[in-house]
């Protein structure tokens, strides 16, 4: 340990100068949309001279869909990982636990699906949404996303690991397999849940291009697509794009900050694959 | 609906039992038991047979079905059979190989120096250093921000009189126009790129880290190798089929580029082509031209580059991490 004592002060440099490089752009971001129009286009200042909540207040009143943009994301969002959650986790837990005639093609086809680039299922899917009638609709997006065979597999992994005798003492009080799962082994499962949610939240709240393909309509835009439209719209109205960026960073940092430990656990299975 | 799906499990399943001939004459409880199991096991697979079988299964076949006609969307959907047209027009198209050429070279610059970047910043944190977490958690930051807000926050940076500029004159370094030059485009988008994803990959490279034995170090301590003797004899062959997979992961990821291209130049992947991928192209295809068929050849293409890196992934690294 005492070797090391040499190169420490230059570690911390490392760290410090990334985390500021790291941070710098988030922060600036912050910072202009405290900014008045002026202060932006008059030249670089760093902290706000006169600070002032208006962009914040002018997205809303000069943007009326704004707020429906908001809505979309949150409520797709919600759905996929609502549906996401309970889909994945019945898929792993029937590959893992319960002995079904085809399990091994099952398991076989997802470990298929995990290599496919989504890319080349894109204009085949639009073309079925289409026929469905499906295009522009909020089901349109939810629906071919409501499984993740990525998440499908790791719920596999975590149910083989997981301790068989409680759902024998269930089945013995006479639960069924379904009254089993949501009632037994749902609850026990809740740090791979949190994992998984965190996960198919970020998915589906940052997704740019499948949501750019879907909607056409601007009121069924989600935040993602709304922002790149309100950029188009509001070029050069830097303090207002970078208030919108802000608004839209929100929710995915306030998640982050209370759910962190549960991002590395899933990259690191990710990684771990 | 409901019935119907138990019907057709059971069909399955006893299609299955009889073929293992030894089934039918097991006594009539345990093979009410196994129907049950099999019931219960369709049941809670069928949300995903479903999603599956027509957002992915179907949509393959229908792919490569697309790619070998001339698909005209006026009203309904005409196909006209051209055999393998679409594949050979593609190299006659001049758009379709300045994609290739700028999709390869950000993905030759973007890997390495993204992998590398990684790999140094989870040594640092590694090492015996307060604030680990803090640093970590500050790092990750980009991963979790969508790309459109971060190209949206870089394009302002990159401005001509914005923040980069401004930094680069005080430090009396060149300047550059980010945004418009054709030559630079492309770069300003793997800076970005780099800056957003290496975190994730140093995440990936720390834990394999903490895995490795503090006794090898010890041994080594004692041989009196210093930090980065350690580091370049010990940890970096250790971590061998992690960076093995980093590198896949980064190669898979960067041939896809998409949104960060799409954002930067409004869709048309200008200036003067310098932004445009393969993605956007089959994008721009598909949906602005409307020509499908010409499209799902590329992206059965880009498919076809992707999955070999996959397989290779998984035949040199993923076989052996299943079995332990």
């Amino acid at each position: 340990m005492k070797k090391r004592l040499f190169s420490k002060p230059f570690i911390y440099t490392i760290l410090i100068l990334y985390a500021v490089i790291t941070f710098i752009p988030f922060l600036w971001a912050i910072l202009s949309s405290f900014k008045s129009l002026e202060e932006i286009v008059s030249g670089i200042t760093f902290l706000p001279e006169t600070f002032t909540l208006d962009n914040y207040i002018q997205i809303f009143s000069q943007e009326p869909l704004f707020l429906r943009w908001m809505f979309n994301s949150i409520f797709i969002t919600a759905c996929m990982v609502f549906l996401n959650i309970i889909f994945n986790s019945m898929a792993g837990y029937a590959l893992a636990r319960i002995k079904f005639a085809g399990r091994k093609f099952w398991f076989f086809l997802i470990l298929v699906v995990l290599m496919i680039p989504f890319q080349v299922t894109l204009i085949p899917s639009y073309l079925i949404l289409k026929m469905f009638g499906w295009l522009n609709t909020y089901q349109g997006l939810i629906i071919p996303g409501m499984v993740n065979a990525t998440f499908i597999f790791m719920m596999r992994q975590f149910f083989l690991n997981f301790p068989k005798e409680l759902e024998e003492a269930a089945q013995m009080d006479g639960l069924s397999r379904i009254g089993t799962f949501f009632k037994i082994v749902m609850p026990l499962a809740k740090p791979a849940l949190a994992a998984q949610a965190v996960f198919i939240f970020m998915s589906s709240w940052n997704d740019f291009m499948r949501p750019l393909i879907i909607m056409s309509d601007e009121e069924m835009f989600t935040l993602t697509l709304g922002l790149n439209t309100f950029k188009g719209q509001y070029i050069s109205f830097w303090n207002l794009i970078m208030a919108a960026s802000t608004l839209m960073t929100i929710p995915s940092l306030l998640i982050y900050a209370f759910f962190n430990r549960y991002f590395i656990k899933g990259v690191t299975f990710t990684g771990g694959k | 609906m409901d019935p119907m799906k138990k019907e057709d499990h059971s069909q399955v399943f006893q299609k299955r039992g009889s073929k293992q001939k030894k089934q039918p004459r097991r006594p009539k409880k345990v093979r009410s038991k196994a129907f049950k199991e099999g019931f219960s096991g369709y049941l809670f697979m069928s949300p995903t047979i479903f999603t599956i079988g027509i957002f992915v299964v179907i949509p393959i076949l229908y792919a490569l079905y697309l790619s070998f006609n001339d698909v005209q969307l006026l009203g309904g959907i005409g196909y006209e059979f051209i055999g393998l047209d679409n594949y050979t027009r593609s190299f006659d198209d001049d758009r379709a190989m300045i994609a290739l050429k700028n999709t390869a070279e950000y993905v030759f610059i973007v890997v390495p120096v993204q992998t590398c970047l990684a790999l140094l910043l989870a040594a640092a944190l590694n090492s015996n250093i307060r604030g680990k977490n803090a640093f970590r958690i500050i790092f990750f930051l980009p991963t979790v921000t969508s790309s459109a807000v971060l190209t949206i926050i870089f394009m302002w940076m990159y401005n001509p009189d914005g923040l980069i500029n401004t930094i680069l004159a005080f430090l009396q370094m060149p300047t550059y126009n980010w945004l418009a030059d054709p030559s630079i485009a492309l770069k300003s988008i793997m800076i970005m790129n780099i800056w957003a994803t290496a975190p994730f990959f140093m995440v990936i490279y720390l834990a394999a880290m903490q895995d490795i034995s503090d006794s090898v170090y010890e041994a080594a301590t004692i041989d009196g190798a210093n930090w980065w003797q350690k580091f370049i004899y010990i940890t970096i062959p250790i971590l061998k089929p992690v960076t093995f997979f980093v590198v896949v992961m980064g190669v898979i990821g960067t041939f896809q580029l998409f949104d960060q291209s799409y954002i930067f130049s409004g869709g048309s992947g200008g200036p003067n082509n310098s932004t445009l991928t393969i993605v956007l192209l089959i994008y721009q295809y598909a949906f602005k031209s409307l020509d499908m068929g010409y499209a799902s050849a590329l992206a059965v293409i880009l498919a076809i580059i992707i999955m070999v890196v996959t397989l290779i992934q998984k035949k040199f690294f993923g076989e052996e991490k299943l079995h332990d």
